[in-house]
């Protein structure tokens, strides 16, 4: 009886939430699937054929051609790696002293301050980003302020580079690093770095044996948090990258909208998600394990 | 010459609170202000002194909001004082951090690292100090076996009961061999059959290590059992400092007579004659008080429980003076089977309560009287503690040395 009842208050709580995900998030990731192995169509759309060079492609051989191999794709999508764990290391650096810092304010600041965070988020990431361009261009703020200064005679090249898309990157996600990182620093009992320091831990031991590894699961939360959005990001490269910065986000936004490869442009998608679902077992298994020792 | 060959000398070691020998630690003069939430400040400490000798275990005691937690945080480093100084081992510790006092502390929560097996935990101070790992690893088996834990140093803090915590907590803060060990209410939150054990067992710690402990509680229970000094602080000043009996038997301000064990309390004039000095209240009740109470001057009376008898028949007048007792009549409200005694709750003519457990001769036949019948009860005069009133101490005391 007891049992019957916890069943359809399951079924209750979980009905809509399974519903929607089944038919609007495990119906199209199907697809998905299903398109990256078949052969792409002349004009857009999927020939219902076994073909899987679309995975060939990615790493450089396109329809299994030995003098083809061209590893652009591959690069890419290293590329793309490479700047969204960098774009992970800009964000922790920024916010982790911010969060020490504002966990230490009283209560009225500390809620003001994380309302500011998030504050960004009112305004559409479009409008921000191209306030950036006009940061960055050449005859932008950034240049025109410096060049005043004197402390560049000429101005920089920084709009359309890795910079620029990295600077944009850190900027959009920063609120995804800071948030989970100042939860499991504000929970953090205080009295644990003075019984540290107490034992005659010095701040920087302290720091090492105590904060650090207690707050390791909102860093980690933190890093999957904008690793993810950063990698498959194709705003941020294609309004600041220009079309110099090329990353895996902006492949599959070709392959879909321009080339109409859609199944090379699904298996790119099915990339993606494999890497970042590797990511997150592992973060699972890691750092889940060690919050539930916390 | 003939020192070293005296057997087995006793006295060889410094006594507890022997003055002769430089204190372990000592407060001069403290002040510590805080900003108070609604604009202006609160003075959590005002002007406190005070010395740990050798050896010795001194408890701070008072009600919450009294300044013992600052104190203790002042001396371990996490407050600095706004004046006066901290003095350990005959060093000055201000500017000095807390990682570089050589005192180690007990915190209220335990604060053990929950990411820390046992082991980990309690060699911590050891690692950071960069002990190397078989001394480090023989210390904290030893410390662990001290506090009954051995073979615990694997298990993470949240497998631990609340008392296996607090031990552990202990074992963390003695293994770097403190000149002085801070207690911030470390049994508070015990149940109280665990409570009472552990203060047994951290008096024995205590006398095992050699090392001074000074110990913070609102508990007066706890500081009774334990220490050989006592400090009871209010409002950030001390009210009195001596041994526990001293704050039993004669507390020096009607603060600590109320803080401090069950009694009542009855201000009013002494009067005379010296030879039968009267203590009478505002409201006209009138107590016998011992011989040399100060004629004149207002003062406190303290009436423990046990003070209190059954008042032997013949106690009119005349013959309970002759015999030096005081007499008091009251009605009874309740009385209360404790076991060893039996307790009687009272009301005087003008309201007071009274509380009296006697237990000599006459004290069944006060077991008879209902709730609402009166009784008559005595105590000996000179038993009593007079707490001449705070405003008058130094002319008391130069009347006193006139006479």
């Amino acid at each position: 009886m007891a049992l019957r009842d916890d069943t359809r208050r399951l079924a209750i709580l979980l009905g809509p939430a399974t519903l929607f995900l089944g038919i609007c998030f495990l119906g199209p990731l199907a697809v998905m699937v299903v398109f990256s192995f078949l052969e792409p169509g002349l004009y857009g759309g999927v020939e219902w054929n076994f073909y899987h060079w679309n995975y060939g492609r990615i790493l450089g051989w396109a329809d299994g051609e030995w003098e083809d191999f061209d590893p652009v794709y591959a690069e890419i999508f290293l590329r793309s790696v490479r700047l969204a764990l960098t774009t992970v290391l800009i964000t922790l650096l920024i916010c982790y002293p911010a969060a020490l810092w504002v966990s230490g304010l009283s209560p009225r600041w500390r809620t003001s301050i994380v309302f500011l965070i998030t504050l960004p988020f009112f305004v559409s990431l479009v409008v921000r980003l191209f306030a950036w361009v006009l940061i960055l261009r050449p005859s932008g703020f950034l240049n025109s302020s410096l060049l005043g200064l004197g402390v560049i005679s000429e101005p920089i090249d920084i709009i359309f580079t890795e910079t620029a898309v990295l600077i944009g990157m850190a900027y959009v996600l920063l609120p995804f690093m800071f948030l989970p990182i100042y939860a499991s620093v504000e929970k953090l009992d205080r009295s644990l770095a003075e019984a540290s320091s107490d034992l005659g831990g010095s701040p920087r031991q302290t720091f090492l044996r105590v904060t650090l590894p207690l707050t390791l699961p909102g860093i980690a939360a933190g890093a999957v948090l904008v690793f993810i959005p950063s990698l498959g990001n194709f705003i941020v490269p294609d309004i600041l990258g220009g079309a110099k910065v090329l990353m895996i986000g902006n492949l599959v936004e070709q392959q879909f909208l321009s080339a109409r490869n859609w199944p090379f442009g699904a298996a790119l998608s099915v990339m993606i998600m494999v890497v970042m679902f590797l990511l997150i077992l592992v973060y699972l298994r890691r750092i889940g394990r060690a919050e539930a020792n916390a | 010459m003939n020192g070293t060959d005296q057997p087995q000398n006793r006295t060889a070691r410094p006594a507890a609170g022997d003055p002769s020998v430089p204190p372990i630690a000592e407060v001069r003069e403290a002040v510590k202000r805080f900003a108070a939430p609604e604009g202006g400040a609160v003075t959590a400490l005002d002007g406190i002194s005070l010395k740990v000798q050798s050896r010795e275990f001194v408890t701070l005691l008072g009600p919450s909001g009294c300044g013992k937690t600052t104190l203790l945080r002042a001396i371990s480093g996490f407050e600095a004082l706004d004046a006066g100084e901290v003095r350990i081992a005959n060093q000055a510790m201000t500017g000095v951090p807390p990682h570089k006092r050589p005192v180690n502390t007990v915190f209220q929560n335990y604060a053990l690292f929950p990411h820390l097996t046992v082991g980990d935990n309690v060699g911590y101070g050891l690692d950071v100090a960069g002990v190397p790992r078989r001394e480090r690893n023989t210390r904290v088996g030893e410390a662990l076996e001290r506090i009954g834990l051995a073979g615990f140093e694997r298990r993470k803090p949240n497998q631990l009961s609340g008392g296996q915590r607090q031990r552990v907590a202990l074992a963390r803060a003695i293994i770097n061999r403190p000149k002085l060990l801070l207690l911030d209410e470390p049994l508070s939150a015990l149940d109280r059959n665990l409570r009472q054990s552990m203060q047994l067992e951290l008096k024995s710690l205590q006398h095992d290590l050699g090392i001074c402990f000074l110990f913070v509680t609102h508990d007066q229970e706890e500081a009774l059992t334990m220490s050989d000094q006592v400090v009871v602080l209010n409002r950030g000043r001390i009210e009195q400092i001596g041994p526990p009996e001293t704050h039993y038997h004669r507390p020096a301000t009607r603060f600590v007579a109320e803080f401090i064990g069950d009694g009542s309390l009855f201000s009013g004039r002494v009067e005379g004659p010296a030879e039968d000095p009267v203590l009478v209240t505002r409201d006209g009740l009138r107590f016998a008080v011992g011989h040399g109470a100060p004629v004149g001057r207002t003062a406190t009376l303290l009436l423990r429980p046990e003070h209190l008898e059954a008042a032997p028949p013949s106690s009119d007048g005349q013959g309970a003076l002759d015999a030096g007792l005081g007499v008091i009549d009251a009605t009874l409200e309740q009385s209360v089977f404790l076991g060893s005694a039996r307790k009687f709750v009272c009301r005087l003519v003008n309201g007071a309560t009274l509380l009296a457990t006697p237990t000599g001769a006459g004290a069944e036949a006060l077991g008879a009287v209902e709730p609402g019948g009166s009784l008559r009860l005595a105590y000996r005069r000179d038993r009593p503690h007079l707490i001449p009133e705070v405003a008058d101490v130094s002319e008391a005391q130069e009347g006193d040395d006139g006479a």
